[in-house]
């Protein structure tokens, strides 16, 4: 195994970066085999199956572990490569010269043989390959502002930055109040100073601001205590709820493993390492035999020669047979029971919903409070998803006459024996 | 107020009124805990420790929670994912006794052993015992690897001089139990061949000989036959208590239940009477039970076969007379029966048993509901040969003895004199998983897997196979005995390769599949259980004559025994003691005395009050009981029904090598039985001598600690005629008066009342087919987790079961001097009554929690939350039916509670259900109604987008029972069992459900609590209502 390993590393010289160039910017150029079909029901069948079959190693536009699939049709003929996807060993052994360079190219990393797709499996495939999912430079840039303005709306209304700006400008305005006004007293003290005045009237004009005297009010004492006990109360409460909530708690990892890397820039899905999250509670953090589908090539990150050190952690517990012990990160109390398939895949909420931005998280911290309160207000905002699951039917038939969306509130989504017993 | 005008009693206290009774019954607690002061104030220091307490608490819990780590598998198995439980078929077998179990393991990890549903003998069903040995794999007890001379080993070190050893040793013996695997007795035949020839002798703990003896003379080949009680109209038994120990009684209380079930479709139940000595499980739940001497026995079963035979025109035999009350009765029924009726016996007398036998030939009973042609092979020791062999051992004539998972020295009649010849074998060997009592005195341990750990298989009946698979790596360095066998015979084949070619060439030969042969192992793996079609045969005929045996009864038996007998039986928790060292068996409360931790002499009230032994809840007195010189000094505990002039006591106790748990638990008894005549003799008729000596005792017993206070409603019961006429018969209606007239305590009621609109679970519990066995309640103590608490513990009143059977005798006359109470308990009636958590829709509990920490649910079910809980214990006051249970203490990793090995120690945690909470201190707690299975059930459904089916959810009780008495479904599915059983026709959405069944009541109905567990009416085939 170890010997194998240091034959197939990834190196990366002129050459390969030079074909790498080329196909990015040739995509544009590529036009497809006449065969292909590019019929919407036929992409849509093969991205079902390229999402199954080929997202580990394959992107369609850019290079993963193995080329960026786009423009195969035109570079070799339709029926090559179907029978290349079908065993690529049979076409290398062959001696098609094309194929040949191609995995010598990838250092001779072999694709797995998939017999298994028919042959119309095999047209949706190419059909997604080359007309699926085209990315328009213009309309992905349009996208990405768009993106971006409806994550500003979605917080709240009024952006941050722009509430800070609003809190100076009233400042700054209240002190201009401020100093107009003391400029208003001091000339009309001036004014009634110059005019014929009674004692009493002359007392009151001329009263000194005592600072002393009120500090010393009962009024004062009164005010200030009230406040004190206030915040120490709140700060208190505050301080004790937050005992055990750990949000923003992001260990370090015996393996410094980026899901940022991984979940974000390839786009493997959560499911593919996280087996459990819809057949279970658990969703499983993955056994090093999961990561060994893809490291068993991937040895370092891109552009690096050699075993990456973190790599290497892999391999060491896979030969050792020492598992890796990674930190938990989210823990919830024994008293709470959670059920993973409950929420992804009967309720279909994502995983991000709860974990965070996952995507971009270098290392995984706790996103959410994962307090009981943090609980409950989802329950009480979350609708069902009752489309098409005949488990929910009389509960639907029931609520039918209700205004309100059926939440899970509805169906005793806030009682005690849902998550403790 | 009720139409029955019997007494409803616990224990003899509550008939008597006993003020120390009375005192504790109005108490809901029965006294604080020691660690607070006496008067029940706090000091001064008490109130700064406290302070001090909760100032650290406070520190310690703002500290940063600790590190904790999640470790996935290396190289994760395609089928295990953490927190999804796998279940493998795979069969327990211990001592003769045989169940085809199911195995749940979580994480890899044997966590619930349920019955397999496609066993045709236990037919999905399970007891206490097998429910129970689960934890016995994480027995701390058991040995981590073989031992030479006392010394930790090796195994290669063992094997060559094993191999030497033996070759030399002259003759070879195997002592077993009843071995029922076909390719075990195999792999001894590959040992024998290569060392000269090995013997293997069978004895079992509990003998069944005198039956396998009896049917040799009688039939002319030894075995056991196949009973079929659910054939059966009229069951008489002499002892034998079939529904509790006798033979299979797993098997036999679901045919007997099958025949006690009564519905207005079906309004016919067989009639079952029992002639017995000790009040047995069995006997408890007979029509009719007849106290009489063990001396007596013989002569009532040649009196029953003359009876019959003067109807059959048959020539009687010459017996003396014996007064016997429903015998007559009981021949007549018999006769009307013919070959729908069973006589069985519990006697190891082979001559008994030959008489036994043509009664039921004179009925024409074999070949219905007895068949000798289809012998089973659970218990098939032969006595004979095992005295034969102790006595060879004695006299130094065995050069080596392997002890096969069996241990004589305890459980054999003549076990000293097996410890003491076992020094004069040459080579003496054991493949114990434990250093129990026989396996501390050989030379050499090559301890065995543990039975969840090993491949085996086995042939409980002719034609009847089932497999046994790992479920667990071996967690020690154990070697299963029959590659230990393979080994020693030179083989190299493990056992595995060779259970499989086996069943290749014998069981698949007979199975016409058309299949290959690895898809029939997989299937039968997978079944757990395969029967090979066999044709039906014409019943056995007799070979031989019962005069003879009739001559030696009539000889060996009494009218009248003037001295104390002894009848030594089995308890159901316990049976043989093999797995005495579960804690949940020792604390699980007998069914007829209610007592847990102890074997004590059971005695009559009569002979009680002619020695002045009293009795009051546990606290008793010690007597000395002598058997021809060998003499032990047991608690006494008065038992109703007890035969006069008879003693009772449990074999299984005394262990002194069983473990931490079990060492020292009561006396052992098997030391009192008699192998004198050949076969192990379990009534011991003369040379009895019992006197009271008056030392002070304390037997911990459940039975009056929760009480309904005299209500005695609780049991409503009728008698089959009666039912007939009116399938309300025995029915209480309370009637509260309102505005004017009377109206039933549903109508008045505070509450609105609940809606469930999508589920409302509901139990239903069959008094009639409930037999008392308390499988439930060791099923629920396994899967929710519930602390054992000790002896201790369960003497200051705080066990902690979920659901426990209430047992109430009934008479008719009430008890109010001594010689009353002796004729109330002479023979009195028996019901059993499980009770568990009602799951109220007007709950009692719920209202009176300050902090709302029992709440009810929109399905219908009480719910309790632990972490809300702050222990002010107001809902159990308020519990009409005393079901919650409080956590007095810490029951897990306390050092105080040794017994709670499933909470205390490393290896014992591993059998915890990680989808129940631990209770902490401080807690109350109480049965959920599984409501992690519930909840469970609910997201599968919805994951697969379908609607619940019913029986997918069950409760862990249910599950278990083996006569199917607790039904439980969804109460708003109209097609569900539990509507179908209730006649809930309606289908609403109302709390309150139309319950159209007329045997269907609550229990205390007058309260309207207004309970989603229904009792059915007990129906008794008597004559007429008496007790």
């Amino acid at each position: 195994m170890l010997s194998k390993r240091s034959l197939v590393g990834v190196r990366w010289n002129f050459h390969t970066l030079a074909v790498l160039f080329f196909m990015l910017i040739g995509i544009q150029a590529f036009a497809a085999d006449p065969a292909v079909d590019s019929s919407d029901e036929a992409v849509a069948a093969g991205k079902a199956l390229f999402n199954t079959n080929c997202k580990t190693c394959h992107k369609l536009d850019a290079k993963l572990v193995g080329p960026a699939l786009r423009g195969a049709t035109d570079r070799q003929p339709a029926e090559n490569v179907k029978k290349f996807i079908k065993n690529s060993a049979v076409v290398i052994g062959s001696g098609d010269s094309y194929y040949n360079d191609l995995y010598k190219e990838y250092n001779n990393t072999a694709m797995p043989a998939h017999e298994f797709l028919s042959d119309d499996d095999l047209n949706n495939l190419l059909a997604y390959i080359e007309f699926g999912d085209k990315v328009d430079p213009a309309a992905a840039a349009a996208a990405g502002t768009g993106a971006e303005g409806g994550a500003a709306v979605a917080g709240g209304g009024i952006p941050n930055e722009y509430l800070t700006v609003i809190l100076v400008v009233l400042v700054v305005v209240l002190l201009l109040i401020l100093a107009v006004l003391g400029l208003i007293i001091s000339v009309l003290t001036k004014y009634l100073n110059k005019q014929e005045l009674d004692e009493d009237d002359q007392e009151f004009v001329s009263q000194k601001f005592n600072l002393g005297k009120v500090i010393k009010s009962d009024g004062f004492i009164i005010i200030v205590t009230a406040l004190v006990v206030a915040l120490v109360a709140k700060t208190a409460i505050d301080g004790l709820y937050s005992v055990g909530v750990q949000q923003g708690y992001a260990p370090t990892q015996p393996i410094a493993y980026s899901h940022k890397l991984h979940a974000g820039t390839l786009e493997i899905e959560c499911q593919y390492c996280h087996t459990g999250v819809e057949i279970g509670r658990s969703a499983n953090i993955p056994s090093p035999n999961i990561c060994m589908n893809c490291h068993t090539h991937v040895q370092n990150v891109q552009g690096k020669e050699g075993v990456s050190p973190e790599i290497q952690k892999i391999y060491d517990a896979v030969d050792n047979n020492t598992p890796i012990e990674w930190v938990r990160v989210h823990n919830l109390p024994d008293l709470a029971y959670f059920n993973h398939s409950q929420h992804v895949k009967v309720g279909g909420i994502e995983c991000q919903t709860c974990h965070g931005p996952i995507q971009e998280m270098e290392v995984v911290g706790q996103h959410s409070a994962l307090t009981m309160g943090w609980c409950i207000d989802c329950h009480r905002q979350t609708e069902i998803a009752t489309e098409g699951n005949a488990y929910y039917d009389k509960l639907v038939q029931i609520h039918a006459d209700s205004k309100d969306a059926l939440k899970v509130k509805d169906i005793g989504g806030l009682e005690c024996a849902k998550c403790h017993y | 107020m009720k139409e029955n005008k019997k007494t409803y009693w616990k224990g003899l206290e509550q008939l008597s009124n006993d003020p120390e009774f009375v005192k504790h019954a109005d108490k809901e607690f029965a006294e604080l805990p020691s660690s607070l002061s006496e008067d029940g104030s706090a000091s001064r220091r008490d109130f700064l420790k406290l302070m001090g307490f909760s100032l650290a608490a406070a520190s310690l819990a703002a500290c940063e929670a600790p590190v904790r780590k999640a470790i996935p598998y290396v190289n994760k198995p395609v089928d295990v994912n953490p927190s999804i439980p796998n279940y493998y078929a795979s069969t327990f077998s211990s001592g003769g006794d045989y169940a085809s179990i199911v195995v749940k393991t979580r994480e890899g990890r044997p966590i619930k052993i349920d019955g397999n549903e496609l066993s045709p003998i236990n037919k999905g069903k399970v007891n206490a015992i097998v429910e129970g040995s689960v934890l016995s794999l994480y027995d701390k007890q058991r040995l981590t690897g073989p031992y030479i001379a006392g010394e930790k080993s090796d195994w290669a070190t063992i094997d060559s001089q094993v191999k030497s050893k033996l070759a030399s040793a002259g003759s070879v013996k195997i002592v077993s139990n009843t071995i029922l695997s076909p390719s075990t007795l195999k792999a001894i035949q590959q040992l024998s061949d290569a060392v000269g020839g090995v013997e293997v002798i069978q004895y079992d703990p509990i003998s069944n000989y005198g039956i396998s003896k009896a049917a040799e003379t009688y039939y002319g080949t030894a075995g056991i036959p196949s009973y079929s009680f659910d054939k059966a109209k009229t069951i008489v038994s002499f002892g034998a208590d079939f529904l509790g120990t006798w033979i299979s009684p797993i098997e036999f209380a679901g045919a007997y239940a099958k025949t006690r079930k009564i519905s207005k479709e079906k309004p016919e139940m067989s009639r079952h009477y029992q002639f017995e000595s000790n009040l047995s499980l069995t006997g408890a739940n007979a029509d009719y039970r007849t106290p009489i001497k063990a001396s007596q026995s013989g002569l009532a079963v040649l009196a029953l076969y003359n009876a019959l035979a003067k109807k059959a025109g048959a020539t009687t035999v010459s017996a003396p007379a014996v007064e016997i009350a429903h015998l007559e009765k009981a021949a007549n029924d018999l006769w009307a029966a013919k070959s729908a009726g069973l006589v069985v016996s519990g006697s190891n007398d082979p001559n008994v048993q030959v008489v036994i036998n043509a009664i039921n030939e004179l009925l024409g009973a074999n070949g219905t509901t007895v068949d000798f042609t289809n012998p089973v092979h659970f218990r098939k020791g032969d006595d004979t040969r095992m005295n034969q062999f102790v006595n060879e051992l004695k006299g130094g004539q065995v050069g080596a003895v392997i002890f096969y998972n069996c241990n004589p020295v305890y459980d054999f009649a003549r076990g000293a004199e097996v410890a003491e010849g076992i020094a004069k074998a040459k080579v003496s060997i054991a493949t114990n998983g434990t250093m129990d009592e026989t396996a501390s005195l050989v030379q050499m341990v090559a301890p065995d897997h543990h039975f969840l750990e090993s491949w085996n298989d086995f042939e409980p009946k002719k034609g009847h196979f089932s497999l046994a698979q790992p479920t667990i790596s071996p967690l020690f360095d154990t070697r299963q005995a029959q590659d230990s066998f393979l080994t020693w015979a030179g083989s190299t084949t493990n056992y595995y390769d060779f259970l499989q070619l086996n069943w290749e060439s014998e069981i698949f030969t007979q199975v016409e599949t058309g299949s290959a042969f690895q898809e029939f192992w997989d299937r039968s793996l997978f079944n757990g259980v395969v029967a090979i079609a066999s044709e039906a045969s014409a019943p056995a005929a007799p070979v031989g004559d019962v005069s003879a045996a009739a001559a030696n009864v009539a000889k060996a038996y009494k009218a009248d025994n003037a001295g104390a007998e002894l009848v030594l039986y089995t308890k159901v928790g316990i049976g043989s003691g093999a797995f005495a060292n579960v804690p949940w068996l020792q604390e699980m409360s007998d069914p007829i005395t209610k007592a847990t931790w102890d074997n004590y002499l059971t005695v009559s009230q009569k002979w009680a009050s002619e020695n002045g032994v009293t009795m009051n809840e546990g606290q008793t007195s010690k007597a000395s009981i002598s058997v021809n010189g060998k003499s032990l000094v047991v608690p006494i505990l008065i038992q109703p029904g007890q035969a006069e002039g008879t003693f009772g006591l449990a074999l299984g106790y005394g262990r002194t090598k069983a473990g931490r748990v079990a060492n020292g638990v009561g006396v052992n008894a098997y030391e009192l039985l008699d192998a004198s005549q050949g076969f192990v003799n379990f009534d011991i008729t003369s040379g009895v001598e019992v006197s009271a000596t008056g030392e002070s005792y304390n037997i911990a017993r459940t039975q009056t600690h929760q009480t309904f206070m005299g209500r005695e409603n609780v049991i409503q019961e009728a008698t089959l005629a009666e039912y007939k006429n009116d399938a309300g018969a025995g029915r209480y209606h309370p009637e509260i008066y309102k505005d004017g007239e009377f109206v039933k305590p549903s109508k008045i009621s505070l509450w609105s009342g609940h809606q469930y609109s999508q589920h409302h679970w509901g139990l239903a519990i069959d008094m009639n087919s409930c037999i008392g066995c308390s499988a439930c309640s060791v099923a629920c103590q396994v899967e929710n987790n519930v602390a054992v608490v000790g002896k201790q513990e369960v003497l200051n009143r705080r066990e902690m079961a979920w659901i426990r059977i209430d047992r109430y005798y009934s008479s008719d006359a009430p008890a109010d001097d001594l010689r009353g109470m002796e004729v109330a308990s002479e023979n009195p009636e028996v019901t059993f009554q499980p009770m568990m958590c009602q799951q109220c829709n007007n709950a009692p509990c719920e209202t009176v929690c300050p902090v709302a920490a029992t709440t009810h649910s929109s399905e219908g079910l009480n719910q309790m939350t632990y972490n809300r809980c702050i222990g002010t214990r107001y809902c159990a006051n308020n519990c009409p039916y005393k079901v919650r249970r409080f956590n007095w203490f810490k029951y897990h990793d306390n050092k105080d509670f040794p017994a709670n090995v499933a909470q205390n120690d490393d290896l014992g945690k591993m059998v915890l259900n990680p989808d129940v909470t631990v209770r902490a201190r401080g807690v109350m707690e109480k049965c959920s109604m599984c409501v992690q299975r519930i909840q469970a059930g609910k997201l599968a459904a919805k994951r697969e987008k379908r609607k619940i089916q019913d029986g997918e959810i069950n409760v862990a009780c249910a599950v278990a029972c083996p006569t199917d008495a607790l039904v439980f479904g969804d109460m708003n599915d109209a097609n569900s069992k539990v509507s179908q059983l209730l006649k809930i026709k309606e289908n609403t959405t109302s709390a309150l459900k139309e319950v159209n069944e007329e045997r269907a009541y609550h229990v205390l109905e007058e309260i309207n609590v207004s309970p989603n567990v229904w009792y059915f009416t007990k129906i008794r085939n008597k004559d007429k209502n008496e007790a």
